[in-house]
């Protein structure tokens, strides 16, 4: 990947960060832990790998992407509204009555989601639907679907992960936020999921296994799992919750918390000052 | 008339003939395509058929995603499991979203027979019936089903039906004047003193009810009501202010189902009794099917002395 390739995607994920989390500072509510650290991934997929038109974003040849982990509703509109499927003006209303910008991610008002989700374990099984319906209908556009490490216990996950290996679905990509944090703490102690990669394999998937916040790293993943034949990759991303927010790294009080004024003092000049930095101010 | 087959196999054979006419009907089962009678469609097109083993959730799943991509899914399993396992995936995946599935639940209410209570479903009407925008159905013989199936094909938007284990008498086709259309009662015996209102299984019983009760001059309306939601308002309402009493029966638990939906609709607009027959509120048991049902007073007796207690409380 050039320098410039590199800049255009930090600068477009520093972006995501400062609107997800203003988003969340506006509607004192919302999930800003598992937003931030998926947001590399979510950017380097709507501005590198998938094939996507903002203008026509019910294209049925389009690629399709699927939040698994519905709570992080503050990535996916961000980069939407970036990618330009939306006006970023949008989402002042998140969370409001006066809009239709859903807690969780929401397909019929928003355009360009693909599907709604919040409850976790179901959104895997949807896009594992599509990748089967692209194999039924011959037709090659890919399905990528993000899912938490917190998610993971959901046996319907399982479930799913053993369907598309059935089916073969090479046309499917999920990713693993392995931020190591859920609600009650740290994945390790709530609901030990280690080894993933061990597991995914077992159940007849590709392992791809990277630093989740480093673009080259994301995009050679993603590149690779198009060449993966006869069954799904899964790329684990190995991540920061809270990432690009000083006070919120690695903290599991993040997950679902909305900043005070202080707060949000603080993190929108570490956000605009990243921001201003890409932009080589 | 008199012709006698379960709604599961009149279910099965009607999917399985619309195959080559609809390219877009796909067709999921969980391990049970022998006994959900999706085992035709299997045969029929393989290519759109999919087992996804003992996993109801993720099939649900599964659908609601193929539906995003244009394709129409019948999902498949016993209704304990389809409506009940996998609530939560119908409410989140299928119907929040508005996608056109439709969720079979085959084996519904306690004709299941002999293997007793966690596989007798009598609470899919009420939990199907609590989704915003979900239809509701439950057709009464084979003749009505093969209908229903073709008429749901054509209706875009989430639904719920329920299918029968039991053979049962074939009655609607000998009903002058009958046509199936979604949301749509069918009035199948006229009367004046008391309206049966009856889904499923319980049609039948209920036309047998009212020969009874002809016999002691007690003249009974019955109504074929095979889609509990959305409920034929205009149909009960007509025979509430016709007949100003009205029993309701149905092979599921009183609360939540077609009685509910009744007495509900008729408590806010013209109140008349209107007395509920069905599972009181208590879980099954093992027995042959026919049993089973007189057990707990499914059956045609149940319904007279249903109806006795509604024109008691007529005015
Ligand atoms: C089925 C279900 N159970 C519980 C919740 C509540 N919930 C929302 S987020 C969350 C933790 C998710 O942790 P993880 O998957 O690791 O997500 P991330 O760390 O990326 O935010 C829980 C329990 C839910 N949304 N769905
Ligand atoms: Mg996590």
């Amino acid at each position: 990947m050039d320098k410039s390739t590199e800049n255009m995607l930090a600068l477009n994920a520093a972006k995501a960060r400062y609107y997800g989390v203003k988003m969340v500072y506006t509607a004192q509510s919302g999930h800003p832990g598992g937003s931030l650290s998926c947001l590399d991934v979510l950017t380097t997929l709507y501005f590198r790998v998938m094939n996507v038109d903002p203008k026509n974003p019910k294209d049925p040849n389009r690629d399709r992407f699927v939040m698994s982990k519905g709570h992080c509703s503050p990535a996916v509109y961000p980069v939407l509204a970036l990618r330009g499927f939306f006006p970023v003006e949008n989402l002042k209303l998140f969370r409001s009555i006066d809009g239709h910008m859903s807690g969780h991610v929401e397909m019929k008002y928003n355009p360009g989601v693909d599907m709604s989700t919040g409850s976790l374990g179901q959104g895997i099984s949807t896009a594992v639907g599509m990748a089967l319906a692209g194999k039924v209908a011959k037709k090659d556009y890919r399905v990528y679907a993000i899912l938490g490490d917190g998610e993971i216990a959901e046996g319907q996950v399982w479930e799913a992960a053993m369907s598309a290996a059935k089916y073969k679905l090479d046309n499917l990509c999920a990713c693993v936020d392995v931020n190591g944090l859920q609600i009650d703490g740290a994945t390790k102690d709530v609901m030990p999921s280690e080894p993933l990669d061990e597991k995914f394999a077992a159940f007849g998937w590709h392992v791809i296994k990277i630093d989740g916040h480093d673009f080259n790293q994301i995009e050679a993943a993603y590149e690779e799992a198009k060449t993966v034949k006869g069954k799904p990759t899964v790329i684990l991303a190995k991540t920061v919750k809270g990432k690009g927010v000083s006070f919120m790294e690695n903290q599991a009080g993040w997950h679902g918390k909305a900043p005070n004024a202080e707060q949000w003092a603080v993190a929108e000049a570490e956000l605009k000052a990243k921001i201003a930095e890409l932009e080589g101010k | 008339m008199g012709e006698k087959i379960a709604t599961r196999n009149a279910y099965g054979m009607a999917l399985a003939e619309l195959s080559s006419q609809y390219p877009e009907l796909v067709c999921f089962d969980a391990d049970l395509a022998g006994a959900t009678m999706t085992k035709y469609f299997k045969d029929a097109c393989p290519e759109r058929f999919f087992d996804m083993g003992i996993a109801e959730c993720n099939m649900t799943g599964v659908a609601s995603g193929m539906a995003t991509c244009g394709f129409k899914p019948f999902v498949n399993s016993f209704a304990m499991f389809s409506s009940g396992r996998a609530w939560e995936q119908v409410r989140n995946s299928i119907a929040y979203p508005g996608l056109n599935v439709k969720v079979v639940g085959s084996h519904g209410g306690l004709s299941v027979g002999e293997d007793g209570a966690t596989h007798q479903c009598i609470e899919d009407f009420a939990l199907m019936r609590a989704i915003p925008g979900m239809m509701v159905l439950c057709p009464c013989d084979g003749y009505e089903m093969k209908q229903a199936v073709k008429a749901l094909v054509e209706y875009e938007g989430p639904a719920y039906m329920r299918l029968g284990r039991l053979a049962v008498e074939t009655v609607t086709d000998t009903i002058d004047g009958y046509k199936f259309e979604l949301g749509k009662g069918v009035t199948l015996r006229d009367g004046k003193d008391v309206t049966i209102i009856a889904t499923g299984m319980n049609v039948q019983m209920a036309l047998k009810a009212a020969e009874t009760l002809a016999a002691e001059g007690i003249s009974a309306r019955v109504i074929d009501m095979h889609t509990i939601k959305p409920l034929d308002e205009e149909l009960v309402l007509k025979a509430a202010k016709e007949t100003g009493a009205i029993v309701t029966s149905e092979e599921a638990n009183v609360l939540g189902g077609l009685g509910a939906a009744v007495a509900e609709y008729l408590g806010g607009t013209y109140p008349v009794p209107v007395v509920r027959h069905g599972v009181e509120d208590e879980f099954g048991r093992s027995g042959a099917a026919p049993k089973v049902l007189d057990a707990y007073g499914i059956n045609a007796d149940g319904i007279v002395a249903k109806v006795k207690q509604a024109l008691k409380l007529k005015k």
